[in-house]
């Protein structure tokens, strides 16, 4: 696996880590990565992935059956959790339910064995800073999920570690705030210069707060890319599939010509799309083509593939409109039509003409 | 019409009304059903269990043998000045009402009840009833006095007095180790019959010992109950739950034969060379205190497991990210949490151990002999229900003082079972 970051400017690495739990299956396979000080990396893969135990590892609550786990260019495999100076955003926040708001912000400092002063001070800074000054005498039960998550950022951020992972933590609120949520993550990212390790299961979460993504499949690291690369550019077709919508064509790449390649569709239509690094010429195929990169237009376009198709679906999402529709081949190809006010309305049943670009099309490994 | 009203428009006073009423009614029906499902056990436990107990603590001050029997002895006693030894009408109605409980066989019982508060009177009734039995007449009262110049004594007939009365403090005056002189004041007993004090706080110390030691025991392996694989927590489980499929007398036997001076115990030690004689681990406090915390351990392990079963593990984890050492976390953030269970589990092993009866019976010593034990005694043995009752009703107020003051301090709202 290729490490775009350079070892001088790594701050968390993992090199060659493996766990297993059972000394039959591998639950990370090889893992290495490296991650930037400041940087804001998310861990993204469906449950099952590896990803929390990845995060695990790193936060000492659990030990890599083999590699290593340097931070700040230390190892820190036989530090205990405590001694790791990490501060960590649990899924269901963990609040100690006995202890006030202000104990339990107050908590890390007082194991520390900070004087009184001092800890009253931080925690009321900690607590403004995630506005929740006035909350300080309550106790956890009587909070919001939300105001509970600000509870929980504020006890991982007091002592000011270098480090803070979170493993799901927006993952109970509902969606609206867990969007306000997410910015206010990325804002407090942004003003201490923290590094974050993020852990989600949640594209879209992944994809508006990270630096960098990870996407984790069956225990390995399946790209590591910024999110624009990571959604224009998968390196492979669980990377297309898992992040954002996804026309998936299944072919086999006939010839090469440098980035382009030519692909044969199953009744012997041809495409022209980019040539990845998961595929090969002469095997099997399949061709990812984003829904919004599709366009209904006629042929001689500046597209440089055009295929007719049948209207089969018309689905209206307010601010745009998903037009399904079946190649000759057989595969299902979805639309997105921006709902504007001269946008075409089509009959189900209708043949409509269909083209896309080449670059938009890539041409991935068949799995 | 354009002045009728709309539908959405209907007078709302009159359909608030019936809905009101529809809502009861349809209330009441529910209401009765589920009370038809609580019926038979409410009515189960008020017959055997909540009636019994108001009889009992009735029977602690009741007062009905000597008014039962010698009505007309109490009626004349009611005009005496308490002065003197009382005069001729007295002794007359005694003697004729000895002839009719000499007939009824109920002299012994009358006997008994002063012989409570007067030693000695018993066989006094019994010579007495023997002199009337042999009839000839009065005056009565110099007749007694020849018999037995005691006859004579103010004291005596104070207290006979005071017997006819419905209701008498005697029985829980005496389980407090005080009693009543002839005057009415109230004061220490005698050093002899002296002991419920000393009971009733030895049986509250041993319960307080074997809710400690079923706690420093039972909050370990409650911890491991929780924290283990489900597969060899049932495992766990199991052998907690297993003390409960034998009977107590049987466990309490087994004590017996494990811990008696040529018992199983004393044989490996000395076989180790530990002791170069046979220890006494039976028939004292040591012996009541194992064998009873041996039977409550599971009262006390359940309620703090099933609490710490509601710990998320990831708040021991919080801590430990948050710098504080595998101990200081355990202390500081999980055992705080386990308190509603410890409190539940101490509350129920005390409450429970301060009934025991059967287990220090067989296995403690004289010194080891709890209140129940003397309920038993005064109920089987000396026939003696108001002492018994008393006593009963003494520890019974002790449970409820001890329960209120645990929560108090604790709060009960807090405790959880479950």
């Amino acid at each position: 696996m290729k490490l775009p970051v350079s070892a001088s400017e790594s701050f968390v690495e993992f090199a060659g880590v493996q766990k297993s739990y059972d000394g039959e299956v591998l639950v990370v396979k090889d893992l290495s990565l490296r991650i930037r000080r400041g940087e804001f990396l998310t861990m993204l893969g469906p449950s099952g992935s590896g990803k929390t135990t990845t995060l695990m590892m790193l936060a000492g609550f659990e030990t890599p059956t083999s590699g290593d786990i340097m931070l700040d260019g230390a190892r820190i495999d036989s530090l205990p959790p405590e001694k790791r100076n990490i501060g960590m955003v649990f899924q269901n926040y963990a609040l100690f339910p006995h202890m006030s708001v202000a104990q339990n912000v107050g908590y890390p400092l007082k194991v520390r064995g900070l004087p009184k002063a001092e800890i009253a001070e931080r925690v009321a800074k900690a607590l403004d800073m995630v506005h929740l000054g006035s909350f300080a005498a309550r106790m956890p039960g009587q909070l919001s999920g939300g105001q509970q998550q600000r509870v929980a950022l504020a006890r991982a951020l007091v002592f000011e570690p270098k480090l803070v992972l979170m493993d799901e933590p927006l993952g109970a609120l509902d969606k609206q705030l867990r969007e306000h949520m997410q910015m206010e993550i990325r804002h407090l990212h942004e003003r201490l210069g923290i590094t974050v390790v993020y852990v989600t299961h949640d594209q879209s979460e992944a994809l508006t707060m990270s630096d960098r993504v990870a996407v984790f499949n069956a225990g390995i690291i399946q790209q590591v890319a910024p999110p624009a690369e990571l959604y224009e550019s998968p390196a492979n077709s669980f990377v297309a599939q898992f992040i954002g919508e996804n026309n998936r064509l299944p072919g086999r790449i006939e010839a090469a010509n440098g980035t382009l390649c030519s692909v044969v569709l199953a009744n012997g239509d041809v495409v022209t799309a980019t040539l990845t690094d998961a595929a090969r010429v002469g095997e099997d195929c399949l061709l990812s083509i984003r829904p919004e990169r599709v366009k209904i237009a006629p042929p001689g376009g500046p597209l440089d593939n055009h295929f007719e198709a049948v209207v089969a679906e018309m689905i209206y999402l307010g601010d745009h409109v998903r037009v399904r529709c079946v190649l000759d081949s057989g595969a299902d190809v979805v639309v997105k039509v921006g709902n504007v006010e001269d946008r075409p309305v089509f009959a189900v049943g209708s043949r409509i003409p269909l083209g896309w670009r080449a670059q938009d099309c890539r041409a991935l490994d068949a799995a | 019409m354009a002045v009728a009203a709309l539908p959405g428009e209907a007078g709302p006073d009159v359909d608030r009304t019936s809905l009101k009423t529809k809502l009861r009614r349809a209330e009441r029906v529910n209401r009765a059903r589920s009370f038809s499902l609580v019926a038979p056990l409410l009515l189960f436990v008020l017959a055997v269990f909540a009636l019994p107990i108001g009889l009992m603590l009735v029977r602690a001050v009741e007062n009905t043998e000597v008014r039962e029997t010698m009505p007309r002895t109490i009626a004349a006693l009611d005009g005496w000045d308490g002065q003197a030894t009382p005069g001729e009408d007295v002794f007359a109605a005694f003697a004729d009402e000895l002839v009719q409980t000499q007939k009824d066989r109920t002299t012994a019982l009358v006997g008994k009840r002063i012989n409570y508060e007067v030693p000695g009177a018993r066989s006094r009734f019994l010579k007495a009833g023997r002199l009337v039995d042999a009839g000839g007449g009065g005056p009565w009262r110099e007749k007694f006095l020849a018999a037995d110049p005691e006859w004579g004594s103010v004291e005596f007939w104070a207290i006979m007095k005071r017997a006819g009365a419905t209701f008498t403090p005697y029985y829980l005056l005496t389980s407090l180790d005080l009693r009543q002189d002839a005057q009415g004041a109230v004061g220490r007993n005698f050093a002899d019959q002296s002991i419920f004090v000393d009971i009733f706080f030895r049986t509250i110390w041993i319960s307080l010992l074997v809710t400690l030691a079923t706690l420093v025991l039972g909050y370990p392996v409650a911890h491991l109950l929780a924290i283990l694989p489900p597969r060899h927590a049932n495992v766990l489980m199991i052998l907690v739950l297993l003390p409960f499929t034998t009977s107590i007398l049987v466990r309490t036997t087994a004590w017996i034969v494990l811990l008696q001076s040529n018992g199983v115990l004393n044989d490996i030690l000395l076989a180790l060379n530990l002791t170069t004689e046979r220890v006494q681990l039976i028939f004292n406090r040591f012996g009541t205190v194992l064998a009873m915390t041996h039977i409550q351990l599971p009262f006390t392990i359940l309620p703090i497991y099933s609490v710490m079963k509601s710990i998320p593990p990831s708040h021991l984890r919080a801590a430990r990210s948050l710098g504080a050492g595998p101990l200081t976390a355990f202390v500081s953030v999980y055992m705080p949490q386990t308190l509603p269970g410890v409190g539940a589990g101490c509350l129920l092993t005390f409450i429970l151990s301060l009934g025991y009866y059967i287990t220090p019976a067989l296995v403690g010593g004289p010194q080891d002999q709890m209140v129940s034990y003397f309920v038993a005694l005064y109920t089987n043995r000396e026939m003696n229900w108001g002492q018994a009752s008393a006593l009963g009703a003494i520890l019974l107020l002790i449970t409820l003082a001890l329960y209120a003051l645990f929560n108090r301090l604790v709060g009960i709202d807090k405790v959880k079972l479950g």
